[in-house]
């Protein structure tokens, strides 16, 4: 497939891009006057309209994906890709809103609810069809974490913030013992190996960076809090929400932290959001601080996750730095920078057509393009139900029916 | 007002008997006052409170000594036609939280005025974002919640005055009219409005002994057969929230039944019955547009303010109720995205200014800028629906309540 964009007017901040060619991956890109269009490709004209890179949501509940149970605080042998629906209407929204790669956690009512899931919103029938895998051939995803009132519950659930911590600090111990007996039983054929534990096999991903640590947290000292773990375990971490940000920044940025952050339309709705500020994305941006944003999607709706980039902006976030967090950012925090995040000849072909100005209100997301397929047109029916909503626009995907007459 | 003192002591100018926010000018290069065409160039003076001159630069002389406002665009004061603000507060703890009381399913008697926090943080964030007139109350969520009333943003007690101390009766059908209780009623939609017609009909013979009961034995006065009756005599009207077709239809028919005045709200699924809405002749203030999509409202669409403007039903929009994070919605926002899924953009700035005070009654107040009517305006540094455009001014009875004048 190939594309071509003119528009008339280059805003060279932004990240737009005149010509585009692309199968599954992006094999040229630049301004028509750099790039010929070779002989008998494809054209798809959209004159006019804005190209951007495919959105990237750090943080989403997309699919009625679950967690752990009521049984404890801590679960990290659970998988949300166990639970996905992928004909959930949702998903579909998500590919209206233009987000192409997708972090599905479960979520925050536990110290540790489970495995994340790093998705591409390919058009796929099982959960399968839409998988990331590693180059180890392992899929690729992260954990999720929480700590202050969500994860706090009767017990055998904590009831305070220190014992929050000391749970986590010991599960960290335990996973630490058992790597080591992992190693010594590698290193010493007469020393048993422990038992498989699946959830201290996922602990000890996260102890050895392969499976990235996302951890819900608002309040400054539960910001805090984290990072103080970070320091003593020294695992991979991405902030989540981290509401009260523009409080500790500096001591984000000392750590070195990237963030993923959330705009609601006011504070407040739970005790820990009452200072959410949109001034996070500014003085994040400020201090140097890797700063991507998330829908967590039902809080928000998918469809509408550039306008957290524009919020950011409208609070003094510039329009590079908030584009760049709706597609870069998101892409470095999933340790997926090589493959997706931006327009660059070697990428997956993962991009947005719109009609505009990404942080105008009134532009409307055309197509959302992943790896060379179009999975959402405006100008198809049933996709404009799910960007616009109305009759069906809840109800789950039916089964492609492509086959049942044959 | 410490700017004003200043002001004044540096000209010299004596106060004596003259209060400090008597006068004021408000330039504008877009007045859109909804009433007529916008004006370029627009000047709006303002004397005691309210609007005493409005016209373009050319015609209208700012006397010496004014303080003056400037804004890219002016619009009147802003209303939200439906919201909780004020009644469920910024923290949703139980202790902010007076917008149901659910030991019973109907109870009119509630009145809003005995549940108001003017000092809630939230009707300060809404008032920043040039929100200046409210209709709140008792929310959706009991079949009939209580009562609502209407008043200005920048009160900061009852006793300060509003616009209508008890606007409307609330009550919710479908969903949200059920008890949370499963063993107590209704606990089903059939089961709601038998309960709601027996009430009407008690209500009903209420009235009739007060007017046709001799002395002495009139019946013992009832709050809530006194609310009920209001509505009867079509002194208020009820607002019934309804998003199913079927609980629409239901409301359609009530209203038929008992000749109350209905206004519509919510109305997910209005599309579905447009006709009989049209026919009834009710008014609708619609479900805000980017309402989380669930339950009886998984067929809502953001074209729904879109579709009533074509249909020529009068609508509003609303903040509505939210559950959770965000605490509430800014009916500013929810307008520019009716903008953007296709109401032309002046219906939709009627949608929070003129519309929304015709339903609410209170157009001979506010919702326009008019010679006469009280003195509430929002200033704007843009397009007031976009993502970036800052409120750099609010005006309420000609007091500025944010922003600074020169």
């Amino acid at each position: 497939m190939t594309l071509i964009h003119r528009r008339d007017e280059l805003r060279s901040e932004k990240i737009l891009q005149d010509r585009l060619f692309a199968n599954d991956k992006i094999e040229m890109v630049g301004s028509a006057d750099q790039v010929d269009i070779p002989d008998g490709v494809e054209v798809v004209d959209v004159s006019g309209k804005v190209i951007m890179p495919g959105l990237i949501c750090t943080h989403s509940h997309i699919g009625q994906g679950s967690g752990g149970d009521r049984s404890g605080p801590i679960q990290p042998e659970v998988r949300v890709y166990d639970s996905i629906n992928v004909r959930d209407a949702r998903m579909e929204k998500a590919r209206a809103g233009g987000i192409t790669t997708v972090n599905i956690m479960p979520g925050s009512g536990h110290l540790l609810s489970g495995q994340t899931i790093y998705l591409k919103l390919r058009d796929g029938n099982k959960v399968e069809d839409l998988f990331i895998y590693n180059e180890d051939g392992s899929l690729a995803g992260g954990i999720k974490m929480a700590n202050a009132t969500n994860s706090r519950k009767a017990p055998p659930f904590p009831g305070t913030r220190a014992k929050s911590a000391s749970l986590v600090r010991q599960q960290y111990i335990k996973a630490r013992e058992y790597k080591a007996k992992l190693l010594a039983a590698a290193e010493d054929p007469k020393k048993k190996a422990p038992d498989r534990d699946l959830g201290m096999e996922a602990l000890v991903e996260v102890l050895e960076g392969k499976r990235v640590v996302h951890h819900h947290t608002h309040r400054h000292d539960d910001i805090l809090t984290v990072l103080r773990l970070k320091k003593e375990f020294g695992f991979r971490l991405v902030l989540q929400h981290v509401s009260e940000a523009w409080k500790v920044a500096e001591e984000i940025a000392a750590a070195d932290v990237p963030c993923s952050i959330i705009y609601l339309d006011s504070p407040g709705g739970k005790l820990e959001a009452r200072d959410i500020d949109w001034r996070n994305g500014a003085e994040l941006e400020r201090l140097g601080v890797l700063t991507g944003f998330h829908t967590d999607d039902g809080v928000t709706d998918s469809r509408w996750f550039l306008r957290s980039a524009a919020f950011a902006v409208r609070a003094g976030m510039s329009e590079k730095a908030a584009l760049f967090g709706m597609t870069m950012a998101g892409a470095k925090m999933l340790d997926l920078e090589d493959r997706t995040g931006s327009l660059t000849v070697g990428k997956d072909a993962d991009f947005v057509i719109l009609s505009g100005d990404p942080l105008s209100v009134y532009t409307r997301i055309e197509e959302t393009w992943v790896e060379g397929q179009k999975v959402f047109d405006l100008d198809d029916p049933q996709d404009r139900l799910w960007a616009n909503g109305g009759y069906g626009a809840g109800t789950p995907r039916t089964l492609q029916l492509c086959c049942f007459d044959q | 007002m410490l700017i004003r003192l200043v002001t004044f002591c540096l000209t010299g100018i004596v106060l004596a008997n003259v209060p400090l926010s008597a006068q004021l000018a408000v330039k504008g290069d877009t007045v859109y006052t909804m009433a007529g065409e916008a004006i370029s160039n627009g000047v709006i003076l303002i004397e005691d409170g309210k609007f005493s001159s409005v016209g373009s630069a050319g015609d209208i002389v700012i006397p010496d000594g004014w303080l003056t406002l400037s804004a890219v665009v002016v619009t009147p004061g802003l209303i939200d036609a439906h919201t909780t603000v004020g009644i469920s507060g910024l923290l949703n703890q139980a202790h902010d939280q007076e917008q149901v009381e659910k030991s019973a399913p109907i109870q009119p008697e509630l009145r809003a005025i005995d549940a108001y926090n003017a000092r809630d943080e939230l009707v300060d964030w809404v008032r920043n974002l040039g929100i200046t007139t409210i209709h709140t109350g008792h929310g959706p969520g009991a079949l009939i919640s209580g009562q609502t009333m209407i008043l200005k943003t920048d009160r900061k007690n009852i006793s300060d005055g509003t616009l209508n101390p008890f606007a409307m009766i609330a009550g919710s059908l479908g969903q949200g009219g059920l008890s949370k209780d499963e063993k107590k009623s209704p606990g089903t939609r059939a089961k709601t409005i038998a309960l709601l017609r027996a009430d009407l009909i008690k209500a009903g013979e209420y009235l009739e002994k007060l007017e046709k009961g001799e002395e002495g034995k009139k019946p013992d006065r009832n709050l809530r057969l006194e609310a009920l009756g209001e509505v009867l005599q079509g002194n208020i009207p009820l607002l019934l929230t309804a998003h199913r077709h079927q609980d629409i239809g239901a409301a359609l028919r009530l209203a038929e039944e008992f000749g109350f005045r209905l206004i519509l709200d919510g109305a997910s699924e209005a599309h579905l019955i447009i006709n009989d809405i049209k026919d009834a002749g009710v008014p609708v203030i619609v479900h805000p547009t980017m309402m989380r999509a669930g339950g009886d409202k998984e067929n809502m669409t953001m074209e729904m303010a879109a579709i009533l403007d074509r249909e020529g039903i009068p609508f509003a929009l609303q903040s509505g109720f939210e559950s959770y994070v965000p605490k509430t919605r800014v009916v500013l926002f929810e307008a520019a995205m009716a903008a953007a899924y296709g109401l032309a953009f002046e219906s939709a700035l009627g949608s929070i200014t003129i519309k929304a005070a015709e339903i609410l009654e209170i157009d001979d107040r506010v919702g326009s800028i008019e010679v006469g009517k009280d003195a509430d305006l929002a200033l704007f540094d843009g397009d007031p629906f976009e993502y970036v455009t800052h409120c750099t001014a609010v005006v309420i009875d000609g007091e500025l309540v944010k922003g600074a004048a020169q």
